[in-house]
């Protein structure tokens, strides 16, 4: 708006914008290619869903390209090309999720029903029907595990943040260095610490308590990472003017900056537990397989979500197959809620 | 009607230091101890698992990353002979991870590429979430989905694969088996490494300085031209760094690979036949009837895959973070 005019009654143009010609144009493209398509799978003995995808590609690539080379040359017929690949590639990874969804979710609703959510595998075999037996006993058993990861890991991954953040100590880029290092440790090595560690040396055995440490190794870098980056959001001024008013660094941190940072740091607890809810390796060594409830963190196996669904892997009956869906459903929607949640909280987040 | 004036008290002069008030030592003590309790846990998984693998590479000293057995049997006088070679299994975690890594760092590139600069804000958004959400789904559930879902697929796909491109060795099969191969875990890895290279790439790519793309773009370049010429140059080390922290995180998936490879001890570079192994699933497998002097071995190979993972990700990170900071 220039500073003379009181109201500007321009409607800005946007000469670049596709016109309807262009508009027509593309979708007649598109509708060619679906056609060729079509065509050719019919025609020559290449079949299935492979055949269609890529041949529309293929086709779409090349009836495109004529297009845009009358009318933008060599140039543009590359640069057009360049856009489809990469879509390409975009819808490839969304196909791969989507395919992912699409069988928990038809395979899994089969094996839902009242009693798998509120009973336990005691009196129900891996043959047993579908209808008999649930998976309560695991679903608690997961929360248990959770919960102890949360008491150990949550602390000393918010109090390496602050030491990131706050302190930024002479260690500061070893630990940062450390904390990633750690975020690359596999499951599996999770595990066998434990269990060389504890199993092999003290009388303690397998136990919900010995899967919650084994899952703190995994769980601690996301927490680190997380935490320091809405740390770092938290605007310095706030820092320097608790500073001012003459408190501590201890009170300007607790009294400040953490609160000012909470939902993130909820954020940040949500992604690590939607980082561990699934983890199966480091649970077979450390908290073994159990089909009823044990409230007991510290003795005795527990039954988790993901052993059952390895459980049931393994068992290969049709029932235990389908259980196995019907508990990686059970498992996904928690994980699906817990990351719309850490979406929610972490949204809230840049309080400028 | 007077107000006597308050007694004048003069606080005295307070002194000026920057020693830190006990409450902050207090706080900076706590804080700093816990900030190493990384280091200390890393050290005591490395230490725990040397202690227990120890008697494995006394007795089976460089044989055992060189050595191709792996056998626990009985000799005439019931003496417990035991063989253990890791070679096969580290060959298998590498193949089955290039194979991973061949899939999916092209796709990643792409996406990342189709999210900066190509997909209008909309989609943007939920292609994003797909990503991140890949990210959230548990091992496991990508094992049962490699196994029910996309073994049909990858098989019928290896023996296209085989039928026109069999001349290659790697691609050429002894026998025509073609479930649960090397193949299919590596696409089931490629999967699973995706979101972890489309959002370093992402980022890296996204922090292309601006000047740089403008001045392409005045040079009259068009959108492809800009980005052979600006953002993968610039974003190469991103894209390199990306690949190698999915590289770590291949080289340490356990219950997925399970899942769908057939796990057999020799060492074998046809990717479309049904063996192969990688370290990490070869500890599961043999866990459950493990022998004590297994058990020990086993440690000790789980202290190779954590040392292995370990140097990758170090030479990862030290990547990525170069990359990311030429950038500001």
């Amino acid at each position: 708006m220039s500073p003379t005019s009181k109201k500007s009654t321009v409607v800005p143009t946007r000469p670049w914008a596709a016109s309807p010609k262009d508009r027509a144009l593309t979708a007649l493209s598109v509708g060619l290619s679906v056609l060729t398509t079509v065509l050719i799978v019919a025609l020559t003995p290449m079949k299935g869903k492979l055949a269609y995808f890529f041949l529309f590609f293929i086709t779409w690539f090349a009836i495109d390209s004529i297009f845009v080379g009358r009318k933008a040359g060599s140039k543009g017929v590359k640069d057009s090309l360049a856009a489809k690949v990469t879509l390409f590639g975009g819808v490839i990874v969304s196909m791969a999720v989507f395919s992912i969804l699409w069988a928990t979710i038809s395979n899994g609703v089969k094996g839902l029903n009242l009693a798998f959510v509120t009973q336990n595998m005691r009196e129900a075999s891996l043959f047993d029907p579908i209808g008999k037996g649930g998976i309560l006993h695991a679903i608690l058993g997961t929360l248990m595990l959770i919960v102890i990861a949360i008491i150990f890991s949550v602390p000393m991954g918010i109090l390496t943040a602050l030491y990131l953040t706050e302190i930024k100590g002479r260690a500061a880029g070893l630990i940062q260095f450390l904390v990633q290092a750690m975020s690359g440790v596999p499951s599996v090595v999770a595990g066998l610490f434990i269990y060389a560690a504890i199993i092999l040396n003290t009388p303690l055995r397998s136990s919900a308590f010995l899967g919650g440490l084994a899952l703190t190794i995994l769980m601690v870098p996301t927490v680190t990472r997380t935490a320091q980056e809405v740390l770092n959001l938290v605007p310095r001024d706030l820092r320097e003017a608790g500073l001012a008013m003459g408190a501590t660094q201890w009170k300007t941190v607790a009294l400040v900056v953490v609160p000012a940072a909470r939902s993130g740091l909820i954020t940040a607890t949500i992604l690590g537990v939607a980082r561990i809810a699934g983890e199966t390796a480091p649970l077979l060594f450390t908290v073994g397989v159990f089909d009823s409830y044990n409230f007991n963190p510290f003795k005795g196996d527990s039954g988790t979500i993901p052993t059952v669904v390895w459980a049931g892997l393994m068992g290969g009956t049709p029932e235990s197959i389908q259980r196995a869906w019907s508990a990686i459903l059970v498992l996904l929607v928690v994980v699906l809620i817990m990351f719309v949640a850490a979406r929610a909280f972490g949204s809230k987040q840049p309080k400028r | 009607m007077s107000i006597d004036a308050p007694a004048k008290v003069t606080p005295p002069a307070r002194k000026i230091t920057t020693k830190p008030r006990v409450s902050d030592q207090i706080f900076r003590g706590i804080v700093t101890t816990f900030s190493f309790s990384a280091l200390l846990i890393l050290s005591l998984i490395a230490l725990f698992l040397l202690l227990k693998g120890f008697a494995t590479f006394k007795s089976q000293g460089l044989g055992f990353i060189t050595g191709f057995e792996w056998s626990v049997t009985q000799d005439e006088a019931g003496k417990e002979v035991t063989v253990f070679g890791l070679q096969a299994m580290l060959i298998g975690t590498v193949v089955i991870s290039f194979v991973a890594l061949f899939i999916a760092v092209p796709l990643s590139v792409l996406t990342a590429l189709f999210l900066t600069f190509y997909a209008p804000e909309r989609v943007k958004k939920i292609l994003v979430t797909i990503v991140d959400l890949m990210a959230a789904f548990p091992s496991i559930l990508y094992g049962l989905w490699g196994f029910f879902v996309l073994m049909p697929m990858a098989e019928y796909w290896a023996k296209l694969i085989n039928k026109w491109l069999g001349w290659i060795y790697i691609f050429d099969v002894p026998q025509p088996v073609f479930s649960r191969s090397p193949f299919i875990a590596g696409i089931v890895l490629a999967v699973m490494i995706i979101p972890i290279i489309t959002s370093v790439s992402r980022e890296v790519f996204s922090q292309t300085p601006l000047d740089r793309i403008q001045a392409a773009y005045a040079l009259g370049a068009t959108k492809w031209g800009m980005i052979r010429a600006v953002v993968l140059p610039f974003g190469a080390g991103g894209v390199v760094g990306g690949s190698m922290l999915g590289l770590g995180r291949a080289f340490g998936e356990t219950v997925a690979v399970y899942s769908v490879l057939n796990i057999v001890f020799r060492t074998n570079f046809q990717i479309l036949f049904t063996q192969g192994g990688n370290v990490a699933s070869m500890i599961i497998q043999k866990w459950g009837e493990a022998a004590q002097s297994e058990i020990s071995a086993l440690m000790a190979a789980g202290l190779v895959l954590f040392i292995l993972t370990l140097i990758v990700n170090f030479l990862a990170n030290y990547v990525v973070t170069r990359a990311v900071k030429s950038g500001r």
